[in-house]
């Protein structure tokens, strides 16, 4: 398990575009809204924490497709299914790497682009802790829909289409804990929702990923 | 005589051939007499006047529409664990038909809602969550297009409707935390029985909601007798053009 993840991060920095682009995504996504929506400082800081949350989801939705499709390509998926480790634990192990080169950049980039979006002083904190426990769902739903389109000629628009809607629990109480502390407000509650949501999908997700992705290599 | 009895194509397309006739008489004439009477012969409501008749429309489709998705949940069940092809079929011409009832109560709703709440649509609790359900009937819908081979088809979309339940679930809870929204709380308990409808409202909508249980029953028997026939279709052309 230990070579996997370490497989696959290695593969990740060297192949290029998988590290750097998502970190680029989400640094142009925080630069265009104040294009878009004007630059306006108490508008910004109001948005910030909703744009920054958006922004982290979509760069994370864009490198979901190569957790699985490349090793799919080159039938490094068929050993894994044959091999000594469960499928769910592998798929587990993916979904972390795919955390620790896409969600783990966002996570630390936020408060950098945070200032770009004149953030409250008092949300950096929060903004930072509803990333880092709500980031590993992303990456662990996202396993799941790259496992169901896996199979699929060019599904990277349907990839996108099954996945957001899985995302908007994680989402809506992501960003709302981020807006109470910005606010001043407390995060407890949202808080501790969005973290259930993380632990309960980390734990319950890979074996419905594993059911997809076998059906799939069948 | 066991319900399994029919998970046999060719009982099961006997025995809707029989049920269909009368089930669209019956769907026609119910969804026809509650809208009618709903439309026409119900006094225009105190406060709100005759904008309120769009109810009648707009309950069952929202009804009918979560109603689909539960259809379609015990259908994909039925199919993992039985591997019953009609099952999965009746699942798969549910989805179409539950989306546009989505959609009907989505946009009845927004007519309504302009003239009383003053807006077409709000970032309510109830509208939220119903706006989640119809992206998942889309996503289920895209995902039964995308995939060529129907058994790989019909095993992944049940495993996306198994995991896309637990989270329209997770989503109807997410949003409510918002705040309480503007639509209105159930009007018709079931638990309790205890309705705030008056009966000239209740009558036609009961009518009404039953109707479009058996639009909703006859429509998806219709979509999957044709389905089944699809299948069939493809299996002698592929047997032909093997011999040939």
């Amino acid at each position: 398990m230990n070579a996997l993840l370490i497989r696959d991060l290695r593969l990740a920095v060297r192949a290029g575009g998988g590290l750097g682009l998502g970190l680029a995504f989400f640094l142009i996504v925080a630069v265009l809204v104040p294009f878009a929506v004007g630059a306006n400082t108490d508008l910004l800081s109001r948005i910030a924490p909703g744009v920054l949350w958006i922004g982290a989801l979509l760069a994370c939705l864009l490198s979901l497709d190569r957790i699985l499709a490349l090793d799919f390509e080159d039938g490094t998926l068929d050993l894994l299914a044959t091999a000594p480790v469960p499928l769910e634990a592998a798929l587990s192990i993916k979904a972390l790497a795919h955390w620790i080169t896409t969600g783990l950049p966002l996570v630390l980039a936020a408060p950098i682009l945070g200032v770009l979006m004149s953030l409250p002083p008092q949300g950096y904190l929060w903004l930072v802790v509803s990333l880092l426990l709500g980031t590993p769902a992303l990456s662990v739903i996202g396993t799941f829909g790259a496992a169901l389109t896996v199979g699929i000629k060019r599904g990277g628009l349907l990839l996108s289409l099954l996945v957001l809607p899985l995302y908007a629990p994680t989402l809506i109480f992501g960003a709302e804990a981020a807006r109470r502390g910005a606010a001043g407000a407390d995060v407890s509650t949202p808080m501790l929702l969005m973290a259930g949501i993380s632990a309960g999908v980390i734990a319950l997700m890979p074996f419905a990923s594993a059911a997809a992705l076998r059906i799939n290599l069948r | 005589m066991s319900l399994w009895e029919y998970a046999n194509p060719v009982k099961f397309l006997r025995l809707s051939e029989r049920v269909l006739p009368v089930l669209w008489v019956l769907a026609a004439a119910s969804v026809g007499t509650g809208l009618i009477w709903g439309f026409f012969f119900t006094p225009d409501e105190r406060l709100q006047g005759s904008t309120v008749k769009i109810l009648f429309l707009h309950v069952p489709a929202a009804l009918m529409a979560i109603n689909a998705w539960f259809m379609m949940l015990v259908a994909s069940l039925i199919w993992l664990i039985r591997r019953h092809h009609v099952s999965a079929l009746a699942a798969k011409s549910a989805a179409p038909v539950g989306v546009v009832f989505t959609l009907i109560a989505l946009v009845t709703g927004a007519i309504w809602g302009q003239p009383i709440w003053g807006t077409w649509w709000v970032w309510d609790p109830r509208l939220t969550s119903f706006l989640i359900l119809f992206l998942f009937y889309l996503g289920y819908i895209a995902l039964w297009e995308a995939i060529e081979d129907p058994d790989t088809a019909a095993d992944l979309t049940s495993v996306l409707c198994l995991v896309g339940s637990v989270f329209a679930v997770l989503s109807r809870y997410a949003v409510q935390f918002w705040n309480q929204g503007l639509h209105q709380g159930t009007s018709v308990p079931v638990a309790t029985g205890e309705r705030s409808v008056a009966d000239v409202f209740w009558q036609p909508l009961l009518i009404s909601m039953i109707g479009f249980g058996l639009l909703f029953l006859a429509l998806v028997l219709y979509r999957t007798g044709t389905e089944i026939r699809i299948r069939r279709t493809a299996a002698l052309l592929a047997r032909t053009g093997a011999r040939g």
